[in-house]
């Protein structure tokens, strides 16, 4: 009879655990497992490819450009807000950027005004929504196109050659190869997502991020400073899509004026693939880097496995429809 | 602490727009005391004490707490100040674990801003068990709130504001939509606070429930405050009676 007991005990307590654990983490565990699909895919149906570093490199390349946005843009979302402007601060950052650089030769100077551009226009975007109460996707509608006519206007459509970017010892800091292989803006966006994860769970931030987008009246009254979270969330977009202006315009030594363009799907699409919510209060920073992979992945993984790229974007948009349904589903089960 | 008077608003008004809804409002509430504040539905009773807390600020007028003059800015001064409100609408979010909730706007946090989560959770443990009465254990500190009933969302809200120490607590309706066991729950809690020599400001549409725990009653109407008695001078069925005159004649004569 004891002897029972002491036996089925541990056992009952073990399979709780296991479903407690598959229902906290259900979203991040769907999202995984639309990964090891995908990779299945691709390496059954190009396994040449696919057992080769060098996609992976290429990956690892192209995918912080817009991966270290949709970090920055989990917290928008999170919020129940939504910025489309941010492609618009990648041109107008990226712009000043190769102006300092070409008019001073200084790469730190032109670092630190490209991060200043992306601070201030979040800084203005978060100031249209809050002090003047334009709902987020109004409001940075105009922006985008605002700041996108500026770049424009500034270069009168034309590029900016950046060649001699090459020459600052900052150069390898941020598109150098790390032992010749690894491409170092991989490294930033893993630590970049390491802390954005860490600042979403553990800062009070985060704790504010989560508590506003989930009910806002409540946050007000509990003493949170509702205007001052919002504004900060959209100036860190800004300061991020500037961050990402320096990478790209740093790995291919060039401005245009397009740049940035392009972007804004795939970033957001990275996001809520990862399971943030629409509708604010939920997200996680984990699901947002594996959207970020499955996005940054899935057009070279389609030409490669044999599909000409005009099946691109309908299986993209497949995926993103099935998954937000997905989770759409588990939520409303949830409740 | 020798003065017993521990908040005194003088003459607060309010408008909303062209809508005024505090017409000059005089009010006290002294250590040790429980005042009801009564009044028909938008007399402006939650409007005043968004005053006391911080959300709103007064068009005019005076507040006085603990013997000093004081402007509110914010929920969060108020806060600091030691004053704990537990709202009308709750206050929570839903999504949110029970953490979360008892600690939001005033995390537990290192020099950096990083939260002490361990410690949050382990406090709204204890605060669950100790003071809130929760026993089922299918409901922990990692629980969001929307899984609670009505009754248990009203004691995350009511813990909240004792786990802070607070020198003043204000009750908008806590009993609305509580069953019997639960409205003798929140009552004793409020009875608690003036055992320990603290104040509490109390509204409640039940008469019954306002009887039985204030001290004091403070009739608003329209934006005054239209009467007011120690528990002493009035009975229960006195009360009921001019504030059922109150609201037919809009006059007590
Ligand atoms: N933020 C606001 N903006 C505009 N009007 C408001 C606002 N808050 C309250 N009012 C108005 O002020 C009046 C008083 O509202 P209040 O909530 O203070 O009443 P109350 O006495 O608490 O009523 P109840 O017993 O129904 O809770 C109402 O007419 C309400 O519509
Ligand atoms: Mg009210």
């Amino acid at each position: 009879m004891t002897a029972e007991n002491g036996g089925a005990a541990p056992t009952g307590l073990r399979t709780w655990n296991a479903s407690a654990f598959v229902r906290e983490y259900r979203l991040q565990i769907s999202i995984l497992g639309i990964l090891v699909i995908l990779y299945t895919v691709f390496l059954v149906g190009n396994p040449l490819v696919f057992m080769h570093f060098q996609i992976y490199q290429s990956f690892m390349t192209t995918m912080p450009f817009f991966g270290i946005m949709a970090l920055a843009a989990t917290y928008v979302i999170t919020l129940g807000e939504i910025d489309l402007s941010f492609p618009s601060i990648v041109g107008i950052s990226a712009w000043v950027f190769g102006t300092v650089f070409v008019t001073t030769g200084s790469f730190g100077l032109a670092i630190v005004g490209c991060l200043s551009v992306g601070l201030v226009t979040g800084l203005i975007n978060g100031l249209i929504i809050t002090r003047i109460g334009v709902p987020s996707i109004v409001a940075t509608i105009g922006t985008m196109f605002l700041w996108r006519g500026l770049v424009n206007v500034m270069s009168q459509g034309k590029g900016i050659a950046l060649v001699a970017l090459r020459d600052s010892p900052l150069y390898d800091v941020f598109v150098g190869r790390l032992f010749g292989v690894i491409p170092v803006q991989f490294v930033w966006f893993v630590a970049l997502a390491v802390g954005f994860a860490f600042v979403y769970r553990r800062h009070r931030y985060g704790s504010h991020l989560l508590y506003v987008g989930d009910n806002q009246e409540s946050a007000r009254m509990m003493g949170i400073n509702v205007e001052r979270v919002k504004i900060i969330a959209f100036m860190q977009m800004g300061f991020f899509a500037a961050l990402a202006g320096i990478f790209t315009t740093s790995e291919v030594t060039y401005f245009w004026p397009t740049q940035g363009d392009g972007m804004l799907l795939t970033t957001l699409a990275a996001v809520f693939i990862g399971g943030t919510s629409v509708f604010g209060g939920a997200g996680t920073i984990f699901g947002t880097f594996i959207g970020v992979v499955i996005i940054g992945s899935l057009e070279a993984g389609i030409i490669a496995i044999g599909l000409t790229g005009f099946w691109v974007r309908f299986l993209n948009g497949l995926l993103i429809t099935v998954a937000v349904s997905v989770y759409a589903f588990m939520l409303k089960r949830g409740r | 602490m020798s003065d017993p008077t521990l908040l005194i608003m003088k003459g607060i008004t309010k408008s909303f727009g062209k809508m005024q809804v505090l017409r000059g409002v005089d009010l006290e509430v002294n250590y040790g005391e429980i005042v009801a504040l009564v009044g028909d539905n938008g007399a402006g009773k939650s409007t005043l004490i968004k005053i006391i807390t911080g959300v709103h600020r007064p068009n005019d007028g005076e507040i006085w707490y603990k013997g000093e003059k004081i402007t509110l800015h914010s929920v969060r001064q108020s806060r600091q100040l030691g004053i704990e409100t537990v709202y009308q609408e709750r206050a929570l979010a839903d999504l949110q674990e029970m953490w979360r909730n008892v600690f939001a706007g005033r995390e537990i946090t290192n020099a950096l801003g990083f939260m002490d989560v361990a410690a949050q959770r382990r406090e709204t443990e204890r605060l669950l068990r100790e003071h809130m009465g929760f026993t089922s254990t299918a409901i922990t500190a990692d629980s969001p709130v929307k899984v609670l009933s009505g009754g248990e969302k009203q004691g995350v809200a009511i813990g909240r504001a004792l786990y802070f120490h607070a020198d003043l607590i204000i009750l908008d309706e806590p009993t609305m939509g509580l069953a019997i066991r639960e409205t003798d729950r929140v009552l004793n809690f409020v009875r608690g606070f003036r055992d320990q020599g603290k104040a509490a400001i109390f509204i409640d549409h039940n008469i019954f429930h306002v009887y039985d725990v204030a001290d004091r009653f403070v009739i608003l109407d329209r934006g005054r405050v239209a009467a007011q008695f120690a528990k002493s001078e009035i009975t229960q069925d006195e009360l009921i009676a001019t504030m059922v005159q109150l609201h037919h004649t809009g006059t007590l004569q």
